[in-house]
């Protein structure tokens, strides 16, 4: 029930907005942060461009971003979403059906949507839509089991930094995250040179297109918190929380 | 089990069709790529990585086993066809070399790991120069007990049939050894470097110009006789680099031998 609450106050949803039922694929992007997210996409949409498509970009983040001027260079529309003082994933669930209606305003044949990609327990994956995540064989051979449900429910997932890592390294890091995610594609992507991309553009080419958004589900429920910091609060004490507090469990695995 | 790649060409940078149309490499074969910086070698090795199907800057197609690869959905069988061992690597993960060696065997669901990772630390060894035991971290390897490290990993645990090895230098590390025993695992190697040495160690040499295939030079039975003095140049050198490094003095203390 948690999750019903409309946290976006940007833009109202107008259910009365005329949407042109052209068919759009709509992909999802979403990583650990400096994964290589932005510069994947970019070299992925200069082919998809070179085949003739129309692409649009979208990028939600925080407080700043400077990817949408990457994008911008390619000469595609693009759009920038700031989520500010609200959890990013959540501004960006709350907003999909504007960025859809953006997207369709523009045309587009594909619309790219990259999430701000900055916490483990991001769960963006919409289904009928083509979840991709970047993660990159930097950040640790135990991390894609830490990474939940962004890795777990993604379509296809793309390694970067193959290239300043050992063989051994990134089979074993791929086998990894094979674990994790069994179903999805792994491709090995270089986010500098682009080497790897053509198989990425293929998958979206071959991806099922939308008619919209609306009435689609999360492949998985968001990080929740309802609780006095989220509306503000500062102070620190069990005086100045309210709401949905959670405490460390310090007999976790004890009993085990 | 992977025979034979065949490169076929597209256009250079120009958009001409490339000289070469048809290059052919076997399993157990070394195959050099050179060329002044900027005349297409990496992107050649992408292309190979890529199994390119016209769709690549270049419009090259790469067969295996003289087919097209199948890319259906299903690419798992393909995803260890290439192995890549550069200069640039590094080994990141904080591991002793045993623990990751034997990580890497369970990996690759090898039969006999005990054994492969002790043949891989002996192989290690005998490529370069000071050397390592099981206990020794990953990060705390040189430049050339790495490269060597990766060099013995890729011939028994990785598996992969195509092995690509780019401008690996030759401090601390036998480079003619490491291709004898990468080959003699039965795998294709490609070769990228400005090295003459090892370009005569291949059986054939790709010249690459202006982003395209510009000649394939067979390495000729003088060359042969050229790789042969380089080669005793290279043991003299690396005879005299280790006997610096001991701290002698030539003249003063016990002889160099050559």
């Amino acid at each position: 029930m948690l999750y019903s609450f409309k946290f976006c106050g940007s833009v109202m949803v107008d259910a009365n907005i005329k949407k042109r039922v052209i068919l759009m694929r709509f992909v999802i992007v979403a990583g650990t942060p400096s994964s290589g997210k932005t510069s994947v996409m970019v070299h992925t949409i200069r082919h998809l461009l070179k085949n003739g498509l129309v692409v649009a970009a979208c990028k939600i983040d925080c407080l700043q971003t400077s990817d949408d001027v990457k994008y911008s260079r390619l000469g595609i529309p693009v759009a920038v979403g700031l989520s500010d003082y609200i959890c990013p994933d959540h501004f960006y669930v709350s907003n999909l059906e504007e960025v859809e209606l953006w997207a369709r305003e523009q045309n587009a044949d594909v619309l790219v949507l990259e999430t701000a990609g900055l916490c483990h327990r991001c769960a963006p994956a919409v289904h009928d839509c083509l979840s991709v995540c970047v993660i990159d064989n930097l950040i640790g051979i135990d991390t894609p089991k830490k990474v939940g449900p962004m890795l777990g429910t993604a379509d296809i997932v793309v390694i970067t930094k193959g290239d300043i890592v050992s063989q051994a390294e990134r089979e074993v890091f791929r086998h990894k995250v094979e674990m994790e995610n069994p179903q999805a594609r792994i491709l090995d992507i270089n986010g500098l040179t682009g080497q790897g991309v053509l198989a990425l553009k293929n998958e979206i080419i071959d991806s099922k297109e939308l008619g919209s958004i609306t009435g689609k589900e999360l492949k998985n429920s968001m990080p929740a918190a309802i609780c006095s910091y989220c509306a503000g609060e500062t102070m620190i004490g069990q005086s100045h929380q309210m709401g949905l507090v959670k405490k460390v469990d310090f007999r976790r695995g004890m009993d085990a | 089990m992977l025979e034979q790649i065949t490169i076929l060409g597209g256009l250079d940078k120009s958009g001409h069709p490339e000289k070469i149309q048809r290059i052919e490499a076997a399993a157990g074969e070394v195959l050099a790529v050179a060329g002044p910086t900027g005349s297409g070698k990496t992107q050649l090795i992408s292309d190979i990585e890529q199994h390119a199907e016209y769709e690549t800057l270049t419009g090259r197609r790469v067969l295996i086993n003289n087919q097209l690869v199948n890319k259906s959905k299903d690419k798992r069988h393909l995803r260890y066809l290439i192995a890549q061992v550069s200069q640039n690597m590094n080994f990141v993960i904080d591991m002793s070399i045993e623990e990751f060696l034997t990580m890497h065997a369970q990996v690759r669901s090898i039969h006999d790991p005990g054994n492969t990772i002790m043949k891989v630390l002996e192989i290690t060894n005998h490529l370069s120069g000071e050397p390592v035991t099981f206990s020794t971290n990953l990060t705390q390897l040189s430049g050339g007990q790495s490269r060597a490290l990766m060099v013995a990993d890729v011939a028994l645990i990785s598996n992969a049939p195509v092995v690509l090895i780019d401008e690996i230098e030759n401090a601390g590390i036998d480079r003619l050894q490491a291709l004898e025993i990468l080959t003699g695992q039965g795998k294709i190697v490609l070769v990228v470097s400005h090295d003459p040495t090892l370009m005569l160690m291949a059986e054939q040499r790709i010249i690459m110009k202006n982003g395209g295939m510009e000649k394939v030079c067979r390495t000729t039975q003088e060359e042969r006789k050229v790789l042969a003095d380089l080669t005793r140049v290279e043991k003299k050198m690396a005879g005299l680099r280790d006997y610096l490094r001991k701290g002698y003095s030539i003249g003063q203390d016990t002889d160099l031998n050559d």
